[in-house]
């Protein structure tokens, strides 16, 4: 009988002591990577109206799918020069985790990728648009407009691509491998 | 003074010369099940070779005994002889119990390890040791495939889960030293936390009638058996030591008992593990290494009256997931899948980065039985259990090596039985068990909990009878219910909440609203029911059937209930249901049995028709700032599986054995009339077997592997849109891989080193051909090729 007694003493005990913890109110998590917001802004050089393209989704995996505005039509014939800024509005303040991206610029790349009667986006050649190895990061982009035009143009940044496949300095995602952390499709026009 | 001591002496001579020498031993001897007379039992004293014989009324007499101790074995045919010591000082009357069952004699070792089965009715198995040894460097998962109906799903090659006539995870109960796993057996991707070196048999039972471990276990149970302890004065070990190409690995197993006549015993255990990147036919598997460390201690005492059992045991395992299952969106899905070769192929290395799981298991017991004359065997038990799991992802900036899950899962369990053997031909038993677990799920991951904190109370009750109707039939029935509480907090993203229609049916459970998160606080009440009867029957020394029904009822686990978010390597949004109800299951089995010298069949059939069968689909698809993705989610449906396992053995000759192992399960969804998803495929193994026991008992083994394609399966391919090319493309994710065919070879010889050492060694080449092949119930199938060729040396010391 006594092994029963510490038998149950011992369960008692390790019993109290676990579920001392299990009172509290778990803490809420607010992801601090998520990317809430994908904002590329176009501003044309020699002047003219600033294009906003913006996807955001302020409830990440959630229930609600991303809300996606482009402020207005490009002019033609014209040089804009884009940036591309990703933040994580999904905490207050707002984080930015563009920064990140800089800093870690040897492992992500960001894509654009065009359809339809677009002209092709380059990468521009801004010193700060490459990281340690001199290869493109990507987070200035140029959009050279000619004629009236349509299309999609998505968005990907791609985490740990291989930056010396073929083609993908050249800012062609098919050799590029690694993970997608944002894939963002807008439709545009230039008129 | 001379005198004095003359005198001293003389009268010291005197006390002795008058010692007494009028006591005597007398007593009866009893059955211990029953309390009935034995007579004919031998009580000797073999220092004055003096004997008695009991009469029929299990009495006897040995007279004229001497004042001091005396050393008296009584001994009965088909008895344990019993050994007592008595200090006579004065005459003595005893009352001793024999044992008097051969089967219960067998029970006594159950305390120790078993090649009893487990079970009466059902369709059990047990994986002998040297089966065992020879898994000693791979895993539990892959060991149990060696029993016809067992396969297993897979995550990579170290991730091994076994499956059992198509169910697994939380419709299996694992039990390691008697202790229930409770180490988050429900993810796929999470394989049992047991090293199987610490296992000296295992008993496998298929479907749910073992009803003593529990009532929820559909698919069936797995025991891990400690090794045999005998009673006797012996210190005794095994080492075994091996190395594979294959992962340029090394294992090391090491086990040492110390066992004492007086029924003390002790043993410690310990293995190393280490493997770096695996390789398939064509290319390293990049960061699929392993590191895994463990032992365990393992001490009590085991008399025929009564003992006790003290057991700790610690497993630490470090698992690289292949890189190339990465992957970020539906997009990097299609191009994994459509490319041959996976998309991350890097040199061999030892290293391990995310993503990897790092989980820590470790299991503390103490149990206690004692034996009640006339009554029958109390055990006690209770154990401790604390799964720590870490898994890390790919992650980015500050956060790089932070895990991205941080569980830690603890449970107490307490539970006892009363096995009732004391009438000729029934034996009952009943028992009861209580469990608190508690999940803590740590917030500082920055990531959404994937399982929330929950506390979980169950309490069972059962009892089991087994009828011997006549020689060669027995019959039992068991009855089991548990109830279960679950009491958990969850956060919600509130967009989330409303999109479930929770708002409606839930909205009294909400304790907090943080504006975009809400609070929640699920509790939910489970009774189950259990049932299981059968009957064997032999009908001649060779023939023998057995049949069983079992009803069991399994309560959700935290994913199907809790589940919400993206699940990175398959790509999609998982979502639990906070609706989903027990499911229940009615299993029919029966088995034919032929067992003669040269051939050994068995053939075992079954029908599970499960009632409510929680499982998860595609339903649709959601957009992400990462692109789109299908969202699967747990639902219930009526389901049946029907399946049918064949092994056969024959004796060819004095030499040479040929086996056949095949195996083939069915799926249905009753209610949408289609296949269910992740069946194991028809399965046909056999086996050229060579042993020479005057070459150093040489063996040599050529095993055949046909896997056939799964062509009963859900097509759930959807078409997705890829911005890349501008084009939708389908994303086959349902359809199977091909047929393959596998050859093995392996072969052992052993070299007596000493009267009671020997050295085994053992050559085993897998995948001899280098076949490259993909396993349908793999789930990293869709980003690279199974594992390749791997040539293993194996040396085994007994000593």
């Amino acid at each position: 009988m006594k092994t029963l007694k510490y038998l149950s003493l011992l369960f008692i005990t390790s019993l109290s002591l676990t579920a001392c913890s299990s009172d509290n109110d778990p803490e809420p998590v607010n992801e601090e990577e998520l990317i809430t917001t994908v904002t590329a802004t176009f501003v044309p050089q020699g002047g003219g109206t600033t294009i906003t393209l913006k996807s955001q989704d302020l409830d990440g995996d959630g229930g609600n799918a991303p809300v996606i505005t482009v402020s207005g039509k490009f002019e033609q014939n014209k040089t804009y020069n884009g940036t591309v800024t990703f933040l994580n509005e999904s905490v207050n303040p707002a984080e930015d985790i563009t920064e990140e991206i800089e800093e870690e610029g040897d492992e992500h790349q960001i894509f654009y990728i065009k359809t339809g009667s677009l002209n092709g986006f380059t990468y521009s050649t801004d010193a700060n648009n490459l990281d340690s190895n001199g290869l493109p990061i990507g987070l200035q982009t140029v959009f050279n407009t000619t004629n009236a035009a349509s299309g999609n143009l998505t968005i990907i940044l791609r985490h740990e691509p291989n930056k010396s496949a073929s083609g993908v300095s050249n800012g062609d995602i098919t050799n590029a491998g690694g993970s997608t952390d944002a894939s963002v499709t807008f439709s545009i026009e230039v008129e | 003074m001379k005198y004095i001591l003359l005198t001293f002496l003389l009268f010291a001579l005197g006390i002795v010369n008058s010692q007494n020498c009028s006591y005597s031993f007398s007593g009866e001897i009893h059955d211990f099940h029953d309390g009935s007379s034995i007579e004919g039992a031998t009580i000797y004293i073999e220092s004055l070779n003096k004997y008695a014989i009991s009469d029929k009324n299990g009495k006897f007499i040995i007279e004229n005994l001497c004042k001091g101790e005396i050393t008296a074995s009584i001994s009965h045919i088909g008895c344990e002889t019993v050994s007592i010591d008595i200090n006579l000082n004065e005459s003595v009357f005893k009352i001793i119990n024999l044992e008097h069952h051969i089967e219960s004699l067998d029970e006594i070792k159950i305390e120790g390890h078993t090649g009893i089965k487990k079970t009466k009715t059902a369709q059990e198995t047990i994986l002998k040791t040297q089966i065992i040894e020879k898994y000693s460097a791979g895993n539990l998962g892959d060991a149990l495939k060696e029993v016809s109906g067992v396969s297993s799903i897979n995550t990579g090659n170290t991730i091994v889960k076994p499956v059992i006539n198509g169910l697994h995870s939380s419709r299996i109960i694992t039990l390691s030293n008697n202790v229930i796993l409770q180490d988050q057996e429900w993810g796929i991707e999470h394989a049992p936390n047991v090293d199987i070196n610490t296992a000296g048999t295992v008993s496998l039972i298929k479907g749910s009638g073992a009803l003593a471990y529990g009532g929820y276990a559909l698919g069936g149970v797995i025991v891990l058996n400690p090794n045999n302890v005998t009673k006797a004065d012996s210190l005794y070990g095994k080492t075994i030591l091996s190395a594979q190409t294959n992962g340029r690995g090394t294992n090391i197993s090491s086990t040492l008992t110390k066992t004492y006549k007086s029924g003390w015993y002790i043993n410690g255990q310990g293995t190393l593990k280490r493997y770096g990147d695996f390789k398939a036919a064509n290319y390293y598997l990049t960061n699929t290494g392993l590191d895994s460390k463990s032992f365990s201690l393992n001490s009590g005492f085991n008399a025929f009256e009564k003992g006790f059992n003290i057991y700790y045991s610690f497993l630490n395992n470090n698992i690289g997931i292949l890189s190339a299952s990465h992957i970020g969106n539906i997009e990097d899905l299609v191009n994994a899948i459509n490319n041959k070769e996976p998309l991350v192929i890097e040199d061999f290395r030892y290293s391990i980065d995310a993503p990897r799981q790092d989980v820590t298991h470790q299991i503390a017991k103490a149990s206690f039985y004692k034996r009640f004359k006339g009554i029958g065997k109390l055990n006690l038990q209770y154990d401790y259990q604390n799964n720590k799991r870490f898994e890390y992802d790919v992650r980015v900036g500050d956060d790089k090596n932070k895990a991205s899950i941080d569980l830690t899962l603890q449970t107490h369990a307490l539970s006892s039985n009363i096995k009732i053997d004391k009438f000729d031909n029934k034996v009952f038993e009943i028992g009861f068990n209580g469990e608190y677990q508690n999940n803590f799920a740590n917030p500082d991951t920055g990531i959404r909990r994937l399982i929330p904190d929950y506390d979980k109370y169950s309490f069972g009750a059962y009892a089991t009878s087994e009828w011997t109707l006549n020689e060669n039939t027995l019959f039992d029935a068991a009855l089991r219910y548990d109830y279960v509480n679950i009491d958990s907090k969850k956060f919600y993203q509130k967009s989330r909440w409303e999109q479930r229609g929770y708002d409606v049916d839930f909205s009294n459970i909400i304790i907090d609203d943080l504006g975009t998160q809400l609070l929640a606080n699920p509790k939910f009440q489970y009774h189950n029911i259990s049932a299981s009867t059968g009957l064997t029957h032999q009908f001649d020394s060779k023939n023998s059937i057995l049949a069983n029904y079992s009803l069991s009822n399994r309560t959700p686990n935290p994913s199907e209930l809790f589940s919400e978010g993206l699940h990175h390597s398959a790509a999609r949004i998982e979502l639990g249901d906070l609706r989903i109800k027990q499911e229940q299951s009615n299993r029919f089995s029966a088995s034919y049995n032929f067992n003669s010298e040269g051939l050994q069949l068995n053939l075992e059939g079954f029908y599970n028709n499960i009632h409510n069968f929680i499982y998860v689909q595609p339903t649709g698809v959601e957009q992400t700032i990462r692109g789109s993705f299908p969202v699967w989610e747990y639902q219930q449906t009526n389901a049946m599986l029907l399946g049918a396992d064949l092994s056969l053995n024959v004796d060819v000759n004095e030499h040479f054995q040929f086996g056949n192992k095949t195996s083939y399960t069915k799926g249905r969804d009753l209610t949408q009339n289609r296949d269910l998803i992740d069946m194991p495929s028809l399965k046909t193994v056999n086996t050229i077997t060579y042993n020479n026991k005057g070459w150093k008992n040489f063996n040599a083994e050529l095993k055949s592997e046909w896997v056939f394609k799964q062509n009963e399966y859900p097509n759930n391919n959807f078409e997705t849109y890829v911005a890349t090319t501008d084009s939708y493309v389908l994303v086959d994710i349902s359809t199977p891989p091909p047929a393959y065919h596998l050859l093995h070879f392996s072969s052992d010889i052993t070299l007596e080193t000493s009267k009671k050492t020997n050295l085994n060694i053992g050559l085993n080449i897998s995948n001899i051909f280098n076949t490259s092949y993909r396993e349908y119930l793999n789930r990293l199938r869709y980003f690279a090729d199974d594992l390749g060729r791997n040539i293993m040396v194996q040396l085994k010391f007994n000593y």
